[in-house]
């Protein structure tokens, strides 16, 4: 079960790579024009790396008839959500975070913008975890989940990309990143509750109706 | 809005429609009789805006005849919003009180108002073009406009995603009400933000700041897409009930068959 | 009336945002209630079929 997790951080880090290393040979291997790019196509990237791994979150146990078993157990179906959108960030977010200096490097990127990349990753990432979840358990059962997916949850994403590449952006400019980590932050704790209660909302949804 | 006023005559009013129309055959008699005046003041709200906003409606003083636009493009933004702000009361009557008709409501909404979205996005792209020298630009109020035409979408697609009908609707409810936190942002986006749009000019603290000979057609104008909004959606949700209807009795065609 | 057709030059702008808002508006109109006839002429030849109990149309 952990070498699996494993491998799917794995996966994950190295489509993100990928997915990053595809735009020098696109756009041009001109360090300026990477360099201006540069938070942007890491924060979509990651975005998109995230969205991958989100998928399966609850797929498995909806198939199984252990999702069952979770809506019905004495815990808080709320707190269930919050625990894999947890385990969800430890194998997805955060293994992002820590690629993303390398990434960093390919696209040039300014030595001031460095920090403020991990501290906006970080605190955007869980919030793109949570909304994901959100996403996943709506899907369960659909006809082409996958798909769908990303068509429900991309629009969502967006505030946090925003706000995410700003956050760098000024940092690489030196201006203050003060408002935007403060919006981060609010993002994050606004998705908290919301996102767990409708994750387990649909959960109990899909339960009800399978 | 004093409070008496809601305590006493606007709560029971709200629960005396929600409760009256709940019975699927009741709404269905009563939209039979309604959808003709609907259609008939809409023509005629229609009419008049289009009539003092194309030719009676004087062309502005910097804007020049581009201005006439604002006469589609500010209703359609206008009922594109409160569409989606009416589905997610619609979607949260229905998965709180299980209102019969609320998630027939929601479902019917949704195709009215991603068209009344794409309207606002075209018009004022095609406003933009001559007032500001683009045809887009990425401020906060177009971004989340887009981003309300995304969520649409998103709910038809959730929505047709099922087998099961019933899993459809009440699963995207969930959806709309997630996506409602985009509605403030929406509203508010050019308060907050330095942005490109027109900041409010109608419903503002000190009042209109439009001069009468254009409020006027913009209020018809505005009043005629809310009619029509009513309109087609009560043919929509006529549509949906019968639908229902439908494979209730196409099931017991089904069981009948089996049985004998 | 050349010159109100011409907008002050403006016509390729001002003239199609109201031709698709009508052309929009006017065939999602002709869709729904198109879709409304035929659910309820398959429901009433249904119901007729069907010994039913109370019909809701």
């Amino acid at each position: 079960m952990a070498f699996r997790q494993g491998l799917d951080s794995v996966m994950v880090v190295m489509f993100f790579i990928l997915a990053v290393i595809l735009f020098p040979f696109g756009v041009g291997p001109e360090g300026n024009i990477l360099a201006r790019i540069a938070p942007g196509v890491i924060w979509v990237a990651a975005l998109l790396s995230t969205m991958l791994s989100l998928e399966r979150l609850f797929q498995t146990d909806f198939e199984d008839g252990s999702l069952e078993l979770l809506v019905l157990s004495p815990v808080p179906l709320e707190v269930v959500v919050v625990a894999r959108v947890i385990g969800h960030w430890l194998t997805t977010g955060l293994p992002l975070i820590i690629a993303s200096p390398l990434l960093a490097v390919f696209l040039n990127m300014h030595a001031d913008g460095y920090p403020m990349m991990l501290a906006a990753l970080a605190l955007g990432t869980p919030t793109l975890s949570l909304i994901g979840a959100v996403g996943a358990a709506l899907i369960l059962g659909a006809r082409r989940g996958g798909v769908l997916l990303s068509l429900l949850v991309l629009p969502l994403f967006i505030p946090v990309l925003i706000f995410g590449v700003s956050a760098v952006d000024a940092a690489l400019g030196g201006f203050s990143v003060k408002a935007q980590l403060l919006i981060l932050g609010a993002l994050f704790l606004a998705a908290a509750p919301l996102c767990s209660w409708a994750a387990a909302a649909a959960l109990r949804q899909a339960v009800e109706s399978s | 809005m004093s409070r008496n006023f809601i305590r006493q005559v606007l709560y029971p009013a709200i629960n005396y429609l929600l409760h009256r129309y709940a019975n699927p055959a009741r709404f269905m008699r009563m939209s039979a009789r309604v959808t003709p005046w609907l259609a008939g003041i809409t023509i005629l709200l229609a009419g008049s805006g289009l009539y003092l906003g194309l030719f009676v409606s004087p062309a502005d003083y910097q804007q020049s005849e581009t201005v006439r636009i604002m006469y589609v493009h500010v209703p359609a933004a206008w009922i594109a919003l409160s569409c989606y702000v009416g589905m997610a009361v619609g979607a949260a009557v229905g998965l709180i009180w299980k209102h019969p008709l609320a998630h027939v409501m929601t479902k019917s909404s949704a195709p009215i108002g991603a068209i009344f979205t794409f309207l606002a996005l075209l018009t004022g792209s095609l406003w933009g073009k001559p007032m500001w020298g683009t045809y887009w630009v990425w401020d906060a109020r177009l971004t989340s406009m887009l981003v309300l035409f995304f969520l649409y979408i998103g709910y038809m697609a959730l929505n047709n995603a099922f087998d099961d009908p019933g899993r459809g609707t009440t699963t995207s409810a969930i959806l709309v009400l997630v996506g409602s936190v985009n509605i403030p942002i929406i509203k508010f986006s050019v308060e907050w933000w330095n942005t490109l749009h027109q900041p409010a000019s109608v419903i503002r603290a000190g009042g209109p700041a439009i001069d009468g000979s254009m409020l006027w057609p913009l209020l018809l104008m505005i009043a005629a897409y809310t009619t029509y909004y009513v309109w087609v959606l009560f043919i929509r949700m006529r549509t949906d009930i019968m639908e229902t209807r439908l494979r209730a009795l196409r099931m017991r065609q089904v069981h009948e068959q089996a049985g004998t | 009336m050349q010159e109100f057709l011409d907008m002050g030059g403006y016509a390729a702008f001002i003239w199609p945002c109201f031709i698709v808002s009508a052309v929009l508006l006017v065939g999602l109109l002709v869709v729904s209630q198109r879709q409304s006839k035929s659910i309820e002429a398959t429901l009433t030849a249904l119901e007729a079929e069907m010994p039913s109990r109370k019909d809701m149309s």
